[in-house]
């Protein structure tokens, strides 16, 4: 096997290439800038291509030997290829037809003009999808009413499958992960605390923490990651598939069977959730108080009891059904945005994540300013 | 090509046996494949048809037998010289199975850029002829798969299968969704890519009009094994009821009186 070469000549006006080794795909990368060079400086009155030397011969090689007669063809008055078998003669013959280069992507356009123009399109686009969520939610909300009417619309089955899926397989990861979160922040409080000699306030730094934010916010960062995305991937899968057309055609609401169950099943398990975060998280900060500071759990628990108002708990649990709506509402929607492609999927399973948590956060900070607004 | 290689056939499957846990798809199978002829595979629904395919082109391990390919036992090899010899092959797959990530011409250019990694512009060059070739026109190069017909994502898959110049070509049912315009067409291009390329064509369908329009040898699966193989003429006369039913129904005869019309027709037809 020896690599594609040529040489080339120039006699009496005559230009003489000589192709010799094997033109396969695999060698050509080698001379295909020299052979281009050749294209764009070729002066002569006739070329001739001699292939006698060609050892193998590939689709590919015969393409590049078509290519360079046919440039250099407009400046020269005659040319052709000569030698080679018979094989070699008719495949390139064979592939002469299908020399044409083609565009490899759509046509760019000016940087800049790009920038601007996806700027633009980005505000225009978040406007309308801020319309149609909300158009998401009324559509959700007026089923919602129907079904509440009709109860034997619910889907009893979908939405205990849900509630497993969503909420009791996520406990395990929730309580794990509030637990650890409780326990830092006592410690982070301990160090501090220590300065001014305040030690015993780690009792409330963690109480409040856990019970007003990080339980409910932990419990809806981690539904969010789990359910929010696979009930986008769900729904956008069915609907690449047309099941959701399907449904559609068979008079069955896809809001009724597949929105509804999802947002009732998040609805009834994040305060559960919640419930379990919030507990264990100050479980995590007490068990902190108890080995590194000498605050012994009898104390921890009577100073939770004396200092932190029950108000704490109830403000975390009330957002828990909220943070549960947006979830199970973004996810859906995003999912039902689904078109065409397997990337489509995967770009709505992101905006499904990020979008739910920016509304839980935003969200979480109206009830912020709400609740200290009423004192409560 | 010395003059041993080309009496070996080019594919040998011997005792293949393929299971889904206790589902045996094949058993005892032998099948093979001559170098430079276009097979048809035919089989009902279920017979494996498609399992026989994978199990060639290695997605399928067999759970006993043996498949050479090139003369190669394929599943004893290691995983270099698989790759070595799963350059020598294209596959296309029934849907055509683009990156729906990257236009037509960035789909033929894979293989190329990970296998040889020549110069953009020559792969580009190399994409160009394929597509063409492939029989789309050269605007369907810029296009995502989104934005094709279901012929032309056949016709772009098969581009991508031909990318490597491979000396085998597997179809799996490349005429199913396709209107009959577009599927005599299609059978027309791999006839004309098999004689000018000298490929070997492996091809599982259903088709009747294909099998009469292309296959220089048919093979029929049931029963676990293939039954009946050869030229479509013989492969009729058996009298399997299986292969009656199937040749003898009435889209088989349909099929068949249009193949004997297209026959007695006045050559240089348009």
């Amino acid at each position: 096997m020896t690599p594609a070469a040529f040489s080339t000549d120039l006699d009496n006006g005559i230009l003489r290439l000589k192709a010799a080794g094997d033109w396969q795909a695999r060698h050509l990368g080698a001379i295909d800038e020299a052979l281009r060079d050749f294209e764009d400086d070729a002066v002569g009155r006739e070329l001739i291509i001699d292939i006698s030397g060609v050892g193998r011969l590939d689709t590919a090689g015969a393409m590049v030997l078509e290519r360079v007669l046919r440039a250099c063809s407009r400046r020269t008055q005659a040319s052709r290829i000569v030698g080679g078998s018979e094989a070699h003669q008719t495949l390139i013959a064979n592939v002469a037809p299908h020399v044409a280069p083609c565009e490899v992507e759509p046509a760019r356009r000016n940087a800049f003009l790009m920038m601007v123009n996806r700027l633009g399109k980005g505000i225009v686009e978040g406007y309308y999808a801020a319309l149609e969520i909300l158009n998401f939610v009324g559509l959700t909300l007026t089923t919602f009413a129907r079904v509440i009417r009709e109860p034997s619309r619910l889907r009893v089955t979908s939405i205990f499958y849900h509630m497993e899926e969503a909420g009791v397989n996520a406990m395990p990861i929730v309580g794990l992960m509030s637990f650890m979160i409780g326990a830092v922040v006592a410690f982070m409080g301990a160090k501090i605390l220590r300065l001014f000699n305040a030690e015993v306030f780690t009792v409330e730094l963690v109480g409040i923490s856990v019970l007003r934010e990080f339980g409910v916010l932990l419990a809806a960062i981690l539904v969010a990651g789990r359910s929010g995305s696979a009930f986008t991937a769900a729904i956008g899968a069915m609907k690449i598939r047309e099941e959701i057309d399907a449904m559609k055609a068979l008079g069955l609401d896809p809001v009724e069977t597949l929105v509804i169950p999802r947002a009732i099943a998040l609805i009834l398990m994040m305060p559960v959730l919640t419930f379990m975060a919030s507990i264990l998280g100050v479980i995590g900060g007490g068990l902190v108080a108890a080995t590194a500071m000498e605050i012994s759990p009898a104390f921890f628990v009577g100073r939770l009891q004396e200092t932190i108002a029950l108000s704490n708990f109830w403000v975390g649990l009330i957002k828990a059904p909220f943070f549960a709506f947006v979830i199970a509402i973004i996810g859906c929607y995003q999912g039902m945005e689904v078109a065409g492609s397997s990337e489509s999927l995967g770009q709505r399973t992101t905006l499904s994540v990020v979008q739910s948590l920016f509304i839980v956060i935003i969200l979480d900070a109206f009830f912020a300013m709400f609740f200290l607004e009423i004192d409560y | 090509m010395n003059a041993r290689e080309e009496d070996v056939p080019i594919i040998e499957v011997e005792g293949l046996r393929t299971q889904f846990g206790d589902n045996v798809i094949h058993d005892d199978l032998d099948l093979s494949v001559r170098r430079n002829e276009i097979l048809g595979v035919v089989g009902g629904s279920g017979t494996g048809k498609s399992v026989l395919m994978r199990a060639i082109i290695g997605l399928k391990e067999p759970s006993a037998g043996i498949v050479r390919v090139f003369g190669e036992d394929f599943y004893s090899l290691g995983a270099e010289a698989r790759l070595a010899v799963e350059r020598r092959w294209g596959v296309l797959f029934q849907g055509g199975a683009l990156f729906s990530s990257m236009t037509v011409a960035q789909n033929v250019m894979a293989p190329i850029n990970e296998h040889l990694g020549l110069p953009p512009a020559l792969a580009a060059d190399i994409a160009a002829m394929k597509i063409s070739m492939a029989g789309l026109p050269p605007d369907a190069g810029a296009k995502y798969p989104s934005e094709l017909s279901g012929g032309m994502s056949k016709r772009a898959g098969l581009a991508r299968a031909l990318a490597l110049d491979p000396e085998i070509v597997f179809l799996d049912e490349p005429t199913a969704g396709l209107d009959p315009i577009g599927a005599e067409n299609f059978d027309r291009l791999i006839v004309s890519l098999k004689e000018s390329l000298g490929l070997t064509v492996f091809m599982v369908t259903h088709d009747l009009d294909t099998l009469h329009a292309t296959c220089d040898r048919v093979a029929v699966l049931a029963e676990k094994k293939v039954i009946a193989i050869g030229p479509l003429d013989e492969v009729r006369r058996s009298d399997h009821p299986w292969i009656r039913e199937y040749f003898s129904g009435p889209r088989g005869r349909a099929a068949l009186e249009a193949k004997k019309a297209d026959a007695s027709a006045p050559v240089g037809k348009v």
